[in-house]
This record gives structure tokens, C-alpha cells and sequence, in this order.
């Protein structure tokens, strides 16, 4: 998008703090909405909804929920899924156990679970950091995962440990088709990215970043460092919890500890590497990236069929992922969403630059 | 002359402060007053415990011994986030801004304790929170005109030259509207030019509001000029105390301080 601010010239703080300030972004976010709800649903295939637009979004979702602990608040987490499988496990358990159970409020009761664990979780944030943190952050993903499997009241006493998804509907439609799951994963993911992005606008995000970047500076201004530290893993276990029970009620359609291990929280982490770290557009960028990249991958095996092998194609994927992280991590470590940035600000200059 | 600039009460008392670090004696059974709307200097030689000193009055450090008396209420150990509570304001030898941050939300986070919507009203935003916004957003643009920052307010502050960055922490610390300012070398590596803007803003911080400024500055001519009382400590001790001309003329003074400095 080549455009600029030039000529919006904010006359009032109020024009100044709203949520995208250039025009032309503010236009692009509602086309891009209302192709999502209006278009999409008259037009993609099956596949384009179950493969590729609904995994983008509730990865997304949980990308939201890592980057407001980690990339807003500083506080590593290796521990994302199993904050996703307390959620999911406590959505589905509401939904069994209490006759009459609404789908959104079972999510929000989930969710709310997941931030309990997760504030459990966190409170060894006030006297560790870094890899300590992320170390005790890998005892909850192991610790979740093995209670969960453990106990089978969680799973309602199913032989398997794996239960299916009991028939969802929310204010009397039912989501037994492609495009309502996807209509319903949308709002969700909208409402909750609408606060996300409204939340690290305002004093919270700030004392998150504050606590991120001098803590002893936030201290001496006021601001609560443990109080900080908590409700950044509460709400981002909010989310995980969310994304936790969109992914098995909506995506796979069953109740699996083995969705949420830790080979799904280092995707998630991942995804934030790339996309950016602190950056709510960034949290949408990584999930595109990681949903689309094997579809790539896979659409050039094809092409390529018969020249290279399978096996190899499964290999270039974690070895693309590989090089990537690397990448970002020592020459973009702010990630996609800042390269878009960056491009941005060049072509304001462009085509005098200094 | 301003009726705000007439020296008051103490407002803070220190008495028989002593603390060490580990065997290193950083402050000896040191006692210092601060009057309400005075600039009180603290000069010494490096290592001295100037900022021991400083950190000691916001509660950063807890000394082992002595007491701190803020406002008519004495503690043992004053505790960071009730000083900032109580209107006290600092800023550091080494810049501690928020570096991911932009000049605007660095001094906007100053503000944090003026703001009073919950996590869930901010994730709404519209209303309260909007108009929370607005309202702080308003002083701190008062703050960055005042500090004449306008051009660089949506910079992110790691980008900033070093000079900026030592206003924009005295922005953050300014936004907490305090009683008490602690400014810790606040135009150590300074060029000439832009110590005297300091000294500028300084001056009317304190001129203006009546704050209550204690700072640490190695540059005589500056604390000379500037300061209603000096403090002087040598070796975690102190060593003199008074108006600019008593200490200029301390024999103490001037052997531990000025006799090597000049
Ligand atoms: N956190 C700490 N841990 C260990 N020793 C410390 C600590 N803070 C201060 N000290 C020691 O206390 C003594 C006084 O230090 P302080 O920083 O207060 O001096 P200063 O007068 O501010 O010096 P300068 O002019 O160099 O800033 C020094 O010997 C210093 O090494
Ligand atoms: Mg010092």
C-alpha cells in the first residue's frame, strides 16, 4: 500500500488516539473485515475454511495470547498449550457437566480457568526471569499435560483420553457447517484482538511494556511489578484458554490432551518470532506464515513432482522454519511486522530518501 | 520572587543512615534534611554514596541502619512504589527509560499512578478510558513543550542522541506532577549548551510548581549557581553542609573535593 500520512494532520488528542490513525489503514481494516464476514463465506471452498482460514485464526488467537506475556510484558513462556488444553478441557467440562450450558459462556468460564492456571504459573515471575521463567513456564506444559491425562474426570471417564466435541450452537444456530465455524472462530477472534489492541494502548500495555523493559524504573514511577506480571499471564492465559477450546471444539472436533503439547506451544512461539514480538498485527502475520508455508511447500511438491521426493519437501519445511528463526532472531528480532513497518517508513521517503 | 519559592519546612528528614554492601561502607550514620521548595546539591567524589544516598530516600535501597522521615511519617525503610505514591520522583545516573518505547508513552507512564480505569474498561476503551487518555495526553504534551521535545515525541527513545534521552526521563519523572524531584547527574555528559537547558528546566520546575529538587552533580559551577543548600559527602560520610559560599569555604571541602577537582 503506497500511501502516506501526509496531510492528516491530527487536530485534537482525540483524533490522535484512535485505534489506527491513518485513514487509509483504518479503510484497508474494514475492507479486509468485511471481505472476512461478507465475502469469504459466499465464495471459499470447504477446504479454504477447515484447512487454511480457520487453523490461521484460532493460531492466531493464541499468538495474541504469547505475544501480550512475552512480547508486551518480557515474561517467556514455553508453557502456551498447556494453558490451551486447561481451556479446552474446562470449556468441554462445563459443556457436559452443566444441563443447558450456552457455548460463549462455557468459552468465557473455560477461558477464565485457563487464567487461573495461569496466574498460578506466574508467580514465580516476580523472582525469576528469562530462562528460569520459561523453565518453570515448561513445568506447567508438562505438569497440565500429564494431570489431564492422568485424572479421567477431566475427560468424563472416556476409555480413550480422547473425547468428541458435543453439537455446538450459539443463540440457537447451530456450527455444524464450515462457514458457521468459521463466521463464529471470526467474531471471536475480532472481539478479542479489538481488545488486545485496545489494552496495550492504554495504562496496562504501558506498565507491561515498562515492567518488559527497566523494572526498577517501572518500580520507583508506581507502577506494581507482580500485579503487572500476573494479569499479563492471566489475560494471556484468557486467551490461550480460548484459542485452547476453538481449536478442539471448532477445528478438530474432538478433546485431545496430545493437540496441546509442547511441540504446539514452540509453534506458537514461533509464530510470534517471525510475525513480531510486541506487535498485535505481527500475531496475525506468524500464524499466516505457519498455516501457509507447508501449503506452499506442498502445492511445489506437486509441481516438482517426480524431481524431488516427499521426504525432502518435509525436510526443506524445518529447515526453512530453521533458517527463519535464526534470521529473526538476530536481524529482525521485532519480526514481519516490522519489516512492514520499515517498508513503510521508505516509502514515505521514497523516491527522495536522504 | 515566587511565593512558591520560599523555602519551607522539611519535608524530608534522613538520620544516622548507615549502610554497607557487603564489606564496602556506602553511607556512614549519615543525617541530611530537605526543605519544602529548596535545590538541595549533593556533591562528593565518585564513589562517595551520592546516589546510595538517593536511593536510599526513594526506598530502592534499605539501609541496615537509620531512618527516613517523609512528609511527618518516619519508616525504617521507605518502599519504592509508596515514595512514588507520595509524590516522590527520580530519575537515574544511567538512563533507565523504557527503550522499546516511545518519548510519548515513556512520559505517559510516568502518569500510571494518575490513572484509574481497570484492564477490563481499557479493553473496551470508549468512554472512560478514551477520556482518560485524552486527559493525561493533555499534560504530557504541557510537559513535552515545556521541555521543547516536540519534534521527536513519537520516536522510539533508544534512537534518541544521550542529551534527549536525559530530558525525556526527566519528562517521565515531571508527569508524576511531584513534591519531591531526585535527579541523579541529570547533565553528567552533557556539552555546555545542553547543561544549560537543563539547568533551565531545572530551575523552572522548581520556580514554577515549587518542587522540591535534590540532585547529584559533579560540575561545581552548575551546583554553585544553582543550589539553595549543598550536601558533601567523602567515603559514605558527610563532610559539609550549608549554603553554596559556607561549603566553597569548608576547609574539609576543599581538601577532600575541591582541592583535587580544581
Ligand atoms: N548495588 C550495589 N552493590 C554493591 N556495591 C554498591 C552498590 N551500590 C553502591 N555500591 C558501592 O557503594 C559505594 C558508593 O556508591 P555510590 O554509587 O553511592 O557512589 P556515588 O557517590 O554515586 O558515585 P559516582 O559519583 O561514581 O556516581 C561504592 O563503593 C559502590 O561501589
Ligand atoms: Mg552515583
Amino acid at each position: 500500500m503506497i500511501y502516506r500520512e501526509s496531510g492528516q494532520f491530527k487536530t485534537s488528542y482525540q483524533n490522535d488516539s484512535v485505534i489506527f490513525p491513518i485513514k487509509q489503514d483504518r479503510m484497508f481494516i474494514f475492507a479486509l473485515l468485511a471481505l472476512a464476514a461478507l465475502v469469504v463465506p459466499m465464495f471459499a471452498s470447504e477446504y479454504m475454511l477447515s484447512g487454511i482460514l480457520i487453523p490461521f485464526l484460532v493460531l492466531s488467537l493464541a499468538a495474541l495470547g504469547l505475544n501480550i506475556l512475552t512480547g508486551y510484558a518480557g515474561l517467556l513462556s514455553l508453557g502456551s498449550a498447556a494453558f490451551m488444553a486447561v481451556g479446552a478441557f474446562a470449556t468441554y467440562n462445563f459443556l457436559v457437566r452443566v444441563p443447558g450450558m450456552p457455548l460463549l459462556l462455557a468459552l468465557v468460564l473455560g477461558g477464565l480457568c485457563a487464567a487461573a492456571v495461569g496466574i498460578l504459573f506466574g508467580l514465580p515471575s516476580l523472582r525469576i526471569k528469562g530462562f528460569y521463567l520459561a523453565a518453570a513456564t515448561l513445568a506447567a506444559q508438562f505438569f497440565v499435560e500429564w494431570v489431564l491425562t492422568k485424572f479421567s474426570w477431566f475427560t468424563n471417564h472416556s476409555a480413550s483420553g480422547v473425547i468428541s466435541s458435543p453439537p455446538l450452537e450459539v443463540f440457537g444456530i447451530a456450527l455444524d457447517t464450515p462457514v458457521s465455524k468459521y463466521l463464529f472462530t471470526l467474531a471471536v477472534v475480532v472481539v478479542l484482538a479489538l481488545a488486545a489492541k485496545n489494552l496495550v494502548r492504554s495504562s496496562t500495555g504501558r506498565a507491561w511494556m515498562a515492567v518488559r523493559d527497566m523494572d526498577v524504573a517501572a518500580e520507583v514511577i508506581g507502577i506494581p511489578i507482580l500485579k503487572t506480571k500476573l494479569l499479563a499471564f492471566a489475560i494471556s492465559s484468557f486467551y490461550f484458554g480460548i484459542a485452547g477450546a476453538l481449536y478442539a471444539f471448532i477445528l478438530l472436533g474432538t478433546v485431545d490432551a496430545q493437540a496441546f503439547d509442547l511441540h504446539r506451544s514452540f509453534q506458537i512461539l514461533f509464530m510470534i518470532i517471525i510475525g513480531g514480538v510486541g506487535s498485535i498485527l505481527g500475531s496475525f502475520l506468524g500464524a499466516a506464515f505457519i498455516v501457509l508455508l507447508p501449503i506452499v511447500l506442498n502445492l511445489l511438491g506437486q509441481l516438482l513432482h517426480g524431481i524431488v521426493s516427499t521426504q525432502f519437501l518435509s525436510n526443506l519445511e524445518m529447515m526453512i522454519f530453521g533458517g527463519l528463526i535464526i534470521f529473526f532472531l538476530i536481524v529482525e528480532p521485532l519480526g514481519l511486522a516490522k519489516m512492514w513497518q520499515i517498508t513503510k517508513e521508505k516509502l514515505r521517503l521514497w523516491p527522495f530518501p536522504h | 520572587m515566587n511565593p512558591n519559592r520560599k523555602i519551607g519546612d522539611v519535608i524530608l528528614k534522613a538520620e544516622n543512615i548507615s549502610m554497607s554492601f557487603g564489606g564496602v561502607k556506602a553511607l556512614t550514620n549519615i543525617s541530611l534534611e530537605v526543605r519544602e521548595h529548596e535545590v538541595l546539591s549533593i556533591i562528593g567524589p565518585n564513589g562517595a554514596g551520592k546516589s546510595s544516598m538517593l536511593n536510599v530516600i526513594n526506598g530502592v535501597y534499605h539501609p541496615q541502619e537509620g531512618k527516613v522521615t517523609y512528609k511527618g511519617r518516619t519508616r525504617d525503610k521507605m518502599e519504592p512504589h509508596l515514595a512514588a505514591k507520595q509524590g516522590i520522583a527520580r530519575t537515574f545516573q544511567n538512563i533507565a527509560l523504557f527503550k522499546g518505547m516511545s518519548v510519548l508513552d515513556n512520559i505517559m507512564t510516568g502518569r500510571n499512578l494518575k490513572m484509574h480505569t481497570n484492564f477490563l474498561q481499557q479493553a473496551w476503551y470508549w468512554g472512560r478510558t478514551q477520556r482518560e487518555e485524552i486527559k493525561n495526553r493533555k499534560v504530557v504534551e504541557e510537559i513535552i513543550d515545556f521541555l521543547e521535545i516536540q519534534h521527536v515525541r513519537k520516536t522510539p527513545v533508544g534512537r534518541l542522541p544521550y542529551g534527549l534521552q536525559k530530558r525525556v526521563e526527566l519528562g517521565r519523572a515531571l508527569a508524576a506532577e511531584p513534591t519531591l524531584l531526585l535527579l541523579d547527574e541529570p547533565m553528567a555528559g552533557m556539552n555546555v549548551e545542553e547543561k544549560q537547558d537543563m539547568c533551565r528546566f531545572i530551575l523552572d520546575v522548581n520556580d514554577e510548581f515549587g518542587t522540591t529538587i535534590v540532585l547529584i552533580e559533579h560540575d561545581m559551577g552548575v551546583v554553585m549557581d544553582i543550589s539553595d543548600r549543598v550536601v558533601v559527602l567523602d567515603y559514605g560520610k558527610k563532610i559539609g553542609d550549608g549554603i553554596p559560599e559556607e561549603v566553597r569555604q569548608n576547609p574539609a571541602v576543599i581538601a577532600a573535593y575541591l582541592g583535587t577537582s580544581h
